[in-house]
């Protein structure tokens, strides 16, 4: 350091902090006393903050510090505060039939709320981040078609009990004939089934092929289907006159489908979340595309009742 | 030369206790101009919070209110809502560039007269003089024993400090609710905790800055002196020590005995004795200079009683400094202020101000913003039609119910309805009950044909029903599947 030129500036009595840069030198002049103790301050403050809190990162956690405070501590508590705050509307909730929800607004808006955060955990998976399912593999929850029905209660009974669950008995169950795979039909006359849902469904003008379809279909389709093709929800069985194909409706879609049928599967969530949820869940399904007949829905046939 | 090791060793500490600063008692034109832009903030700090404006029954009647609570900012007839903050940054701009103007202009005048730094010091400061005495009586009983009048006058003045600095902190919490209800509340007990805690830091924070730490808060903590002197220039106005007239400086006295042999300072040290801060003016501008003018003051009232001109702490531009030492006679003031620098910032304020006023004027209260769903982005109706979701988001801003009809155009064939009502109820126009001062949010579902670009533009618009027709309108986009899919 010997090249540092440290003097005393004669104007100021203040010595130089040694350093010169183009002829201009620095006054080293004192801090203030309030800063020196400010200063002192934050060193108190760091220490005591050490042995309050946890500070020091050590092999697998850091000390604990005195009060025993935690970051999960707080999560703890605040859970807990916000569960003690939710619980009127939740109880609320719990005490009203599902059906009775939409005359009260409020209730069905927090139960809308509710449920799209039980969504998100539980159903994006298959049914998507929005509800709109997966092209040829899970149904969209946003359109105005319902393979099972659309009104509150029957969407209740499908989360709950799930959709061709082998170990529950109530579960909703259909099961469309492998009508190739098994042998009933063969490829030709599949084809011409396959021609005369295209017609019913205006995507193909009548033929003779589609003329024989309607005679097979009669004999092996409209039990479940109806004589029209207009679906038939006791046993889950799609509207095929609509523009909404769960599996696609393109001559290949629709061949596959009648070869080998996918019949989807959900599970039922009756045993793994308690009825207030599964009720949210169930509103806020019915809320994502407006669900069926409005505010007041009515029960498609005997809906959670009647199924086996 | 001395080495290092002797310069550590001897010379003055690292830290440094404060020099007390004892200004003296001053009158004159600036200390009068003080006094009035004093009082002027003052009673403005103090008695706005009071002032009432009634605006119905939906709406507060603080003339000026900062609502956090409810997310509102009233002053006077002009109601903010949050998303309508760019008129607060645009205050903030004006006030930026307001402050580029004046610091152009006229230097630190902000610093020595408005800043509330220094109207409370100076308050605080005149406190000492009623308690203590002037600057004599103040330095006499600061260096004496502690006697029971020294304790007593130190107890009686910071009583006043505190009676002072808590009907400040008083005074800030009046904007954040309504001031009559708070103050009952408040000596009642019944106020909210932060109220509490706001008061009392802003007591401690207005006793300890403007009772003890008065100029060191200019000189060592505050950032805009050393942003002002890059921003002022050689034409602006600074308070300046004459030295071409002044030196070298000798007592009347001498300067009889010596004529001819001395200038025009005095050497009479009121300058030094009237500062605020404590400095000496004479050795130059320097970054513990406010420009409060109160030397000019002293050195007027000095050169009067010695009959000498006045000015020779004057204000001055470096310009003019220059010129004056060169024997010329410097710009007239008017060309100092009105130059193109302090004109074109001038221009700019006035421009922002009043496209804030315009914009005011044409502001709807009847606000909509749409927010295209995008999970899924469409969804295939049962016949064939393309169903898009967007949530409104209605803010009725004025203080009475309103009706509303929400209608779509550029879309042909589209029909909407709300979450509310089933496709059964689809129109082309749907029809809203507002609250008042309130924000609703309502999903909306469009349904259109599916033949159509895979992406269409189109509106959305909101209509007052009742009396004001005026709305607001969105463009948004319909998505619809693309050919093939």
């Amino acid at each position: 350091m010997a090249d540092l030129k440290q003097r005393i500036d004669e104007a100021t009595g203040t010595s130089t902090v040694g350093h010169e840069w183009d002829g201009i030198e620095e006054l080293d002049t004192p801090m203030p006393r309030w800063w020196l103790w400010t200063f002192y301050a934050t060193i108190v403050w760091g220490l005591a903050y050490v042995v309050l809190y946890p500070a020091w990162p050590m092999v697998d956690s850091a000390t604990k510090g005195v009060l025993g405070w935690s970051s999960r501590g707080d999560l703890a508590k605040e859970m807990a505060a916000d569960a003690k705050r939710r619980a009127p509307t939740v109880n609320a909730i719990a005490a009203t039939a599902i059906t009775d929800l939409p005359a009260k607004p409020e209730l069905m808006q927090a139960a809308v709320q509710g449920g799209g955060a039980a969504f998100r955990v539980h159903c994006v998976q298959c049914h998507g981040a929005g509800g709109a399912g997966v092209k040829n593999l899970y149904p969209s929850l946003t359109d105005d078609d319902w393979l099972w029905g659309g009104d509150l209660a029957t969407i209740e009974y499908t989360v709950t009990h799930g959709i061709r669950n082998p170990d529950h008995k109530a579960t909703r169950t259909s099961l469309m004939p492998a009508f190739g795979r098994d042998g009933i039909l063969d490829a030709a006359q599949i084809g011409d089934v396959v021609s005369f849902v295209r017609t019913i469904s205006r995507q193909e003008k009548v033929s003779a092929s589609s003329s024989r379809g309607a005679t097979l279909f009669a004999d092996n389709c409209a039990v479940c289907h109806g004589a029209g093709g207009e679906g038939g929800r006791q046993v889950g069985a799609p509207k095929l006159t609509d523009a909404i194909w769960l599996y696609g409706g393109d001559r290949d879609s629709l061949t596959a489908t009648i070869t080998q049928p996918r019949n989807g599967v959900m599970p039922r969530w009756g045993g793994r979340l308690d009825p207030v949820t599964i009720k949210m869940l169930s509103a806020y399904v019915y809320a994502l595309g407006g669900g069926e007949k409005g505010l007041a829905p009515v029960a498609e046939g005997a809906g959670a009742d009647g199924q086996p | 030369m001395a080495s290092p090791e002797d310069l550590s060793g001897q010379s003055a500490p690292l830290y440094e206790a404060r020099k007390g600063v004892y200004p003296k008692a001053v009158n004159g034109p600036f200390r009068r101009f003080k006094w009035a832009i004093m009082a002027v903030t003052l009673a403005i700090y103090y008695g706005t919070p009071w002032i009432r404006w009634d605006r119905g029954p939906y709406a507060p009647d603080q003339a000026v209110l900062v609502d956090l609570a409810n997310r509102r900012f009233y002053m006077f007839q002009i109601e903010i809502w949050p998303h309508e903050f760019y008129y607060v940054a645009g205050l903030l701009i004006m006030a930026g560039i307001g402050l580029f103007l004046v610091t152009s202009a006229v230097g630190r005048a902000w610093c020595g007269y408005a800043c509330p730094q220094t109207v409370w010091t100076d308050l605080f400061q005149h406190v000492d003089r009623l308690v203590d005495g002037d600057r004599n009586a103040q330095v006499r009983l600061a260096n004496g024993p502690w006697t029971a009048e020294k304790l007593t006058k130190r107890a009686v003045k910071y009583s006043i400090y505190l009676t002072i600095a808590f009907w400040t902190g008083g005074a800030w919490i009046m904007y954040f609710a309504d001031a009559p209800t708070l103050t009952a509340d408040f000596w009642t007990g019944q106020a909210a905790l932060v109220a509490y805690g706001t008061v009392a830091v802003m007591t401690a924070t207005t006793f300890i800055l403007g009772g003890f730490m008065r100029e060191q808060v200019c000189v060592y903590m505050c950032p805009w002196p050393r942003i002002q002197t890059a921003m002022m220039d050689e034409k602006s106005l600074l308070v300046t020590y004459k030295d071409w007239r002044g030196e070298p400086r000798g007592s009347v006295k001498k300067a009889q005995a010596h004529p001819g042999g001395f200038g025009d300072c005095i050497d009479c040290n009121q300058c030094v004795a009237v500062c605020p801060t404590g400095i000496d003016i004479r050795e130059g501008p320097q970054i513990g200079c406010i420009t409060c003018a109160l030397c000019i003051d002293a050195c007027d009232g000095a050169m009067a009683q010695v009959g000498r001109p006045r000015g020779l702490i004057d204000y001055c531009t470096l310009d003019d400094a220059a010129t004056e030492k060169a024997g010329g006679t410097g710009q007239p003031i008017r060309k100092t202020l009105l130059r193109p620098r302090t004109l074109i910032y001038f221009g700019v304020w006035t421009a922002i101000g009043a496209a804030m006023l315009f914009s005011l004027g044409q502001r709807t209260r009847l606000d909509l913003a749409v927010q295209h769903e995008r999970s899924p982005l469409f969804v295939q109706l049962s016949d064939g039609h393309i169903r898009n979701n967007y949530t409104l988001k209605l803010r009725n801003m004025e203080t009475r119910p309103r009706r509303v009809a929400v209608s779509v155009s550029g879309l042909p064939g589209a029909v909407l309805w709300t979450d509310a009502g089933s496709r059964e109820k689809a129109g082309q126009r749907i029809e809203l009950a507002l609250p008042a001062d309130s924000v609703t949010s309502v999903k909306l579902f469009v349904a259109a044909p599916a033949i159509g670009p895979a992406r269409q533009d189109f509106t959305i618009g909101t209509r007052g029903l009742d009396g004001d027709p005026r709305g607001d309108s969105d463009i948004i986009q319909f998505d619809r599947p693309e050919a093939g899919q």
